[in-house]
């Protein structure tokens, strides 16, 4: 299963430029086998969502962390929709979910400056949605995606040129 | 409160009116008697920021009473200020303060107030107000606070201050971001938006005595509230059933109802004067645009059609016009249009220049700006004609709001 996700990487910095999310991805399945950092995680999905690891008992405790979702899409000025380039990833994170009941992921939505504080807020959340809708669509689970907007609040460059929005306009997979 | 007597903000009027009326502030007698700024620099600073007077120097003339004034001296002086301070040994202090008018040789205001020594600068602040009342025939503004958020680095702090900047108090102080803070009617609460939870969420805060509590923390974002001109309820904004879509709610967290029903964007209500209608930004037309839907919900009304995109509309006290930041080939302008000739004028040359709001008698407007590189404080005159900026010793300033008037 991480060797299908690492193809469908793969494939995917074929098809699309080699731009900042897809290199994280492409390193995330080598710290993939990071499974053998059982303290903190078991306990914290038992708490947040027993239901799902019980009925998958077939899963070990330890895919959990195993899960590659690291990583970033990125979208053009005031788009909220997912763009072709990143669709493979958020499907490679969608069919990951289906497989790993007992793994979360937080969608965290980001805009760039270039508008109200209140109008990012809501654009940020409008992109977390949309990751979000792929992942069901793809087989995840409503329960296994929370979302979160930090709109313009948290920008990763701080430059008022196109180059730190670029990288501002984007929403970031963190596992639980 | 908190409060600190230096000045944290320094400030410079890059533009002035013509037509200037000429005055004359007199430094009051004794008032060097008492520590901090003295009350008539106060006094002189706030009517010079108005654009409207032309401070003339007394040159060395000194009269404290109406008796001691020769108006021969004052020719092209139309208005006198003058006054006197006597300490009163229990902390406080009288303050005397009479404006003259130096064509008419007539006392136009007479006052003497009794005050704890540190309240030196609300004195003046109240003097300027008279002033300005009395000589124009609007109410001054200059007792009136103002709220933004301060950020540095990672450090974001919620700040109430004067109209003219000093007297900052710092009402919360975190590692994450606030925004949106927002006045209640009575001057008495703010509420604001606070990522402290990990998600947006909207915060009541009181002044006096800085207890808060959370008006809403539903799933996803919390945010843009707005009080309604009785103080009774919130309008705001919440992302619970998908898209970010306005809400009211009761002041005390309940009966909350969903007013707008688009699937897009939704933000930034913001009450008409008489509480009737809500003015809000949306991009369900494709662009962020400005609209006006009723209180209770049902058809929003397109409002703006020029520039790419607009954002953070707000009510003229009158009711008669909105202001609103304007986005236009990677520019943000302070715009106001007029609801009746629905004509839009640009206030200012182009910036990085967001969230507006007017003062409380309508003639000036506040807005977040930048200036070599940082966030700053700024106003322009509603007619566009009168422009200062306010710099921040530190950090960046976002997110201003002017309050309201203060019951006295």
């Amino acid at each position: 299963m991480k060797k299908l996700i690492l193809s469908l990487v793969l494939a995917n910095l074929l098809v699309a430029c080699a731009s900042e999310p897809v290199k994280d991805e492409a390193q995330e399945p080598a710290a993939a086998p990071v499974a053998t950092e059982p303290a903190a995680a078991p306990a914290e999905t038992a708490a947040a969502a027993p239901a799902p690891v019980a009925t998958e008992a077939a899963a070990p405790v330890a895919e959990e962390v195993a899960m590659p979702t690291e990583g970033s899409v990125h979208f053009p000025f005031d788009v909220d929709a997912v763009q072709a380039e990143d669709r493979a990833i958020v499907q490679a994170h969608g069919k990951y979910l289906s497989e790993n009941r007992g793994s979360k992921v937080r969608l965290e939505g980001n805009a760039d400056e270039r508008g109200s504080s209140e109008y990012n807020l809501a654009l940020g959340q409008r992109r977390a949605n949309n990751v979000k809708k792929l992942l069901v669509l793809s087989g995840a689970r409503e329960s296994q995606v929370t979302t979160v907007s930090y709109g313009e609040e948290k920008p990763r460059a701080t430059g008022h040129d196109e180059a730190s929005w670029a990288q501002n306009r984007r929403v970031d997979f963190v596992g639980k | 409160m908190i409060t600190s007597a230096h000045a944290t903000l320094e400030i410079e009027i890059t533009g002035a009116g013509e037509n200037q009326t000429p005055i004359s502030v007199v430094r009051f007698g004794g008032e060097e008697r008492i520590a901090g700024q003295t009350i008539s620099s106060v006094v002189s600073n706030d009517l010079l920021r108005t654009g409207l007077f032309k401070l003339i120097d007394p040159a060395g003339k000194a009269p404290h009473e109406p008796g001691e004034v020769k108006y021969v001296e004052w020719a092209g002086v139309e208005a006198l200020i003058i006054g006197s301070v006597r300490v009163l040994g229990d902390g406080r202090a009288e303050v005397k303060f009479r404006l003259l008018d130096a064509v008419r040789h007539t006392e136009l205001i007479a006052l003497a107030v009794t005050a704890k020594s540190d309240q030196v600068r609300a004195i003046g602040h109240r003097i300027a107000d008279l002033v300005y009342e009395k000589l124009t025939g609007s109410a001054g503004v200059f007792s009136t606070r103002i709220a933004y958020v301060n950020r540095e680095g990672k450090h974001y702090r919620l700040v109430v201050a004067d109209s003219d900047g000093y007297g900052e108090q710092t009402l919360l102080s975190l590692n994450e971001p606030i925004m949106s803070p927002a006045w209640s009617p009575d001057g008495k609460q703010i509420a604001y938006v606070s990522f402290e939870r990990g998600h947006a969420t909207i915060y009541v805060q009181s002044l006096a005595t800085q207890k808060r509590s959370v008006l809403a923390d539903f799933s996803g974002s919390n945010s843009a509230p707005a009080w309604s001109p009785d103080g009774k309820q919130l309008a705001l904004v919440l992302t619970r059933d998908g898209s970010s879509q306005l809400y009211l709610v009761r002041a005390d967290g309940s009966d909350l109802r969903r007013i707008t029903f688009s699937e897009t964007i939704d933000t930034e209500p913001v009450f008409s004067p008489d509480g009737k209608t809500l003015l809000f930004t949306s991009d369900r037309g494709g662009k962020a645009q400005i609209y006006r839907v009723a209180v209770e919900g049902g058809y929003a009304e397109r409002l703006t059609f020029e520039g790419g995109n607009n954002f953070s509309p707000r009510f003229s006290p009158d009711g008669k016009s909105f202001v609103y930041s304007q986005f236009n080939g990677g520019t943000f302008y302070i715009a106001v249009q007029d609801f009746e000739s629905k004509q839009v004028q640009i206030l200012t040359p182009g910036g990085w220049e967001k969230k507006p709001s007017f003062a409380p008698n309508g003639k000036l407007i506040l807005f977040a700006t930048e200036s070599q590189g940082r966030g700053i404080l700024a106003t322009v005159s509603s007619d566009g004609r009168v422009k200062q900026k306010m710099v921040a010793q530190r950090g960046d300033i976002r997110e201003p709001i002017w309050g309201p008037f203060l019951k006295q």
